[in-house]
């Protein structure tokens, strides 16, 4: 196989964005993460020395469906969006991973390949953490384990609402909590989805979500501003999406 | 500067559907590719996006409160 010059500029650019930095590793954002959340400072201590840190492009792959990767991932900035793609290359989107998260729980803990691609939104940084290295470190800390437990606990609960929500409530419900869930409490809040996107989370065509935020702005719920969805109606979103 | 749609040139395969449904000329030929003028009057209407077989055009929308606008 040949490349051109910019090809290999692109290639040395991505894997050099690809590899570890440990920068921003420290004890004070280790502590930010959902695992090892209510630790003390001391308890810490060590810790950073067990994580590597990896920089993404947007768009760029992160981890491919079916691969075997031992390796917990956690969002220190940026969004990852983690989905399952059919045979047809059609995409559901399972959950967007936000800073303090974590991704690839399931194929560290049930030791299986993963169930799920992984890729980054926007620009983004993560940090991981081998099986290896993090078993020892729950063994020796119950606050730790029992933070595993309660985080596996809520990726059960997204799964069930996910399945709730594509057997029983109408695309309109599903889009209205997708705007709801994903709004910002500032205009240039994160992330921006498209309507390929809504509709990957949603599990339905883009087309029926652009009819979907018609009939939303129709009814006085939302309002198209060209790059933005202004949520009008909050309490009727609410209604629609289901919440009590 | 005006927000555009973005455009992601690995991904065009320079079919030139995305100009054609452009109401406002903010997208351009430019060899065998697409090229995005800033343009004023773009009022986001996504059908570049919409007929993008490849995903090189994306039309991403920002959610917000109406507090947060006012």
């Amino acid at each position: 196989m040949t490349f051109h010059n910019g090809q290999c500029v692109g290639i040395i650019l991505i894997s050099f964005l690809s590899l570890q930095f440990d920068m921003t590793i420290t004890t004070d954002n280790l502590g930010k993460l959902r695992y090892f959340a209510g630790l003390e400072p001391v308890q810490l201590t060590g810790l950073p020395q067990l994580f590597s840190e990896r920089t993404f492009l947007k768009g760029q792959t992160i981890i491919s469906e079916g691969d075997y990767d031992d390796n917990l991932h956690f969002v220190i900035s940026g969004v990852v969006k983690v989905f399952k793609t059919s045979t047809e290359g059609k995409e559901q989107i399972i959950k967007l991973v936000r800073p303090g998260a974590s991704f690839n729980d399931i194929a560290v803990f049930s030791s299986g390949p993963c169930p799920w691609s992984a890729q980054a939104l926007g620009s983004t940084i993560t940090c991981l953490i081998n099986k290896k290295d993090l078993l020892p470190v729950m063994k020796n800390n119950w606050l730790v384990a029992l933070n595993v437990i309660t985080a596996l606990a809520e990726q059960s609960r997204i799964l069930l609402t996910l399945i709730a929500d594509l057997s029983f409530k109408n695309v309109t419900g599903r889009v209205a909590k997708i705007l709801l869930e994903n709004s910002s409490p500032r205009p240039d809040g994160f992330p921006r989805l498209t309507q390929y996107e809504m509709a990957a989370m949603a599990g339905t065509a883009r087309e029926v979500v652009g009819r979907s935020l018609k009939a939303l702005e129709e009814g006085g719920a939302i309002k198209l501003e060209r790059h933005r969805i202004v949520i009008a109606d909050k309490e009727y979103l609410k209604q629609l999406a289901g919440f009590d | 500067m005006s927000i555009m749609p973005i455009f992601d040139a690995d991904k065009c395969d320079g079919c030139g559907l995305c100009v054609t449904v452009c109401r406002c000329g903010a997208l351009a030929m430019a060899g065998n590719t697409v090229t995005v003028i800033e343009v004023a009057n773009c009022g986001w209407c996504t059908d570049c996006e919409l007929v993008c077989a490849t995903g090189a055009l994306q039309c991403p929308f920002e959610i917000v409160s109406i507090e947060s606008v006012a």
